[in-house]
């Protein structure tokens, strides 16, 4: 669906993009993320059309970006970061003016402004006049404008930002069913959300891909992120210098609180040391309180990606 | 085709979203008003060789108002777009780059026109209360309103021209203001420069628009003038549609 190679875009003196190439294929739902000033805008507007490249080459449904632009927007839904809006409009008359923008006519588009307004729970405000919503409304607003023509492909930058809780959960399984139907492009810095609705990640970086893989992928090939939590009173003993005695436990942190001891070990991404420690406990007759696993979570993997060096 | 007249629609009606559209009407209303008050009190003084629509269109007054609307109706067209960033909205939809330029000036155009009706009433009143003619000849009105139109249609051009160089809406109305007064005043140089040779005179009178309205309003509608303002307009609309795509490029 999307298809972009060796793509690079300097602003006068900054590098914003360099030499980037990646694919997204039909109906996968893809997470960009990156920190902030890594690229992600820059690079969606790009693939929005509204700006060209230094150099390199984008595509959308087979259509160039530059030169079959026209081709290309019309298979897009874009919702651009901060979502612009003519804020003097009403709710309804602005998904009505960019429904016919998009091509959108006839009873096609009553159907359509009725599904976004139902899919985006926009009922209660559709005669308001847009600059008077709340910002999560205004988000909403964006998303139901971005969807209003069923393109193929949908590129959202940060969605989510903005939203309370609810909102956030409502909008992520909108997300979750859009993409049943729809390829979805989505940046976010909300990492748990990405966990749970991408099928693929890419981790941009100083305008550079640092990873594209699958969620899962990813935290498997983490060097340091399983670990193991152990809440116990080991008395006289040394617990650090014991439970570092045990295979695979690459490191072992300790907090003390009273007589009771937190150990935090740290071991490969896969490993799991709770039956040797649970063992140690007992050899040593330690009181154990809690032993349990923590999982690596795509937040320790973006970490270790764009903090390499820390 | 559609697509642009959805454009376009939406460009006439931001003009009466916004309270600007209705300070500019209430003080053109005011300021025409008051100016064709002053025509119909100079012609009370005694028998005059200018009628009432050439006393109205041919004052001080007159081009003072004029100037200063189309900076007022111009400024925003693409400024506010660059400012609020809607213009990346705008721009990601299947649309292209010339259709927006059109439906913007084209907008202020329309708007334009809807300032200019009701003084048509002044000169419908005066013909029935006082039951002497307005104009000599209805070639008069057409002159008159024809070149308001050209004018309108040109300065506009300007307007927008000078709205998509900045993201600063202050900014396109000093340009356009600017720009505008500096045309008027040009045409003034033979009045101001008095030894001028023939050849430069009629040169300068060209692209009076003082001069362009003397003539039309008293219904002397000559081709040169239309074929100027109409030119210059389609250039001014060129270079915005330029601008427009190296902007956007940039943004
Ligand atoms: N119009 C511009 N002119 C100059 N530099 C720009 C412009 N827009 C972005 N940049 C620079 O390009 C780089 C990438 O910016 P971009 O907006 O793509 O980051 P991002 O990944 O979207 O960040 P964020 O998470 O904060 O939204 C940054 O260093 C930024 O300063
Ligand atoms: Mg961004």
């Amino acid at each position: 669906m999307i298809k972009v190679e060796n793509l690079t875009k300097r602003y006068a003196g900054v590098t914003a993009i360099d030499n980037i190439s990646f694919e997204v294929g039909k109906g996968e739902i893809v997470g960009f993320l990156g920190p902030n000033g890594a690229g992600k805008s820059t690079t969606m507007r790009i693939l929005s059309s509204f700006m060209p490249a230094t150099a390199g080459r984008a595509s959308i449904a087979g259509f160039d970006v530059f030169e079959n632009s026209l081709e290309a927007r019309a298979h897009l839904g874009y919702m651009p970061e901060n979502v612009p809006l003519y804020t003097e409009m009403r709710v309804t008359e602005y998904l009505i003016y960019r429904a016919k923008l998009k091509g959108v006519t006839g009873r096609r588009l009553k159907e359509r402004i009725g599904d976004v307004k139902e899919l985006c729970s926009l009922r209660d405000v559709e005669n308001r006049i847009i600059g008077t919503l709340s910002k999560g409304y205004r988000q909403r607003v964006g998303l139901a404008e971005a969807l209003v023509h069923e393109p193929d492909l949908l590129i959202l930058d940060e969605p989510t930002i903005g939203l309370d809780p609810n909102q956030i959960r409502q909008v992520r399984e909108l997300i979750k069913n859009l993409g049943k139907h729809h390829t979805i492009l989505l940046s976010t810095h909300i990492l748990p959300e990405v966990e749970m609705t991408c099928s693929r990640v890419i981790i941009i970086n100083k305008g550079r891909i640092e990873a594209s893989d699958t969620p899962q992928n990813l935290l498997d090939q983490l060097r340091t992120a399983g670990g193991v939590r152990l809440e116990a009173k080991t008395g006289s003993d040394n617990g650090v210098a014991e439970l570092q005695k045990i295979a695979g436990v690459k490191d072992v942190t300790v907090e003390r609180e009273g007589d009771w001891e937190t150990f935090l070990l740290k071991t490969e991404s896969k490993g799991d040391v709770r039956e040797e420690v649970w063992r140690l406990a007992v050899d040593r007759k330690w009181a154990v309180r809690e032993l349990s696993r923590r999982k690596a979570t795509l937040e320790d993997v973006f970490v270790e990606i764009t903090h390499a060096d820390v | 085709m559609t697509k642009f007249f959805t454009l376009l629609g939406r460009e006439v009606k931001s003009f009466f979203y916004s309270p600007i559209a209705y300070v500019v009407m209430f003080f053109f209303l005011l300021i025409t008003g008051f100016n064709f008050y002053i025509g119909v009190s100079l012609l009370n003084r005694g028998p005059s060789e200018v009628t009432v629509i050439e006393a109205f269109f041919n004052t001080v007054l007159f081009w003072i108002a004029y100037l200063l609307i189309f900076p007022l109706i111009t400024m925003r067209t693409f400024s506010e777009e660059f400012k609020m960033g809607t213009i990346e909205t705008l721009m990601t939809a299947p649309i292209r780059d010339w259709q927006v330029v059109i439906s913007k000036w084209l907008g202020c155009l329309v708007f334009y026109v809807i300032l200019w009706v009701p003084s048509l009433l002044y000169f419908a009143v005066f013909q029935w209360t006082t039951k002497s003619e307005a104009a000599h000849a209805m070639g008069a009105y057409a002159g008159s309103y024809l070149l308001l139109l050209l004018m309108g249609m040109f300065y506009i051009a300007i307007g927008c021209f000078a709205s998509v160089l900045t993201r600063n809406q202050i900014i396109a109305a000093v340009i356009s203001f600017c720009a505008i007064t500096i045309l008027l005043f040009a045409g003034l140089l033979s009045f101001i420069v008095l030894n001028m040779t023939p050849g430069l005179r009629d040169f300068v009178a060209y692209f009076s628009a003082v001069e362009h309205m003397g003539e039309f309003s008293k219904g002397v509608i000559d081709s040169r003038p239309i074929i100027y303002y109409t030119t210059m307009t389609v250039l001014m609309l060129v270079l915005t549609h330029q601008v427009f795509q190296a902007r956007k490029w940039k943004l």
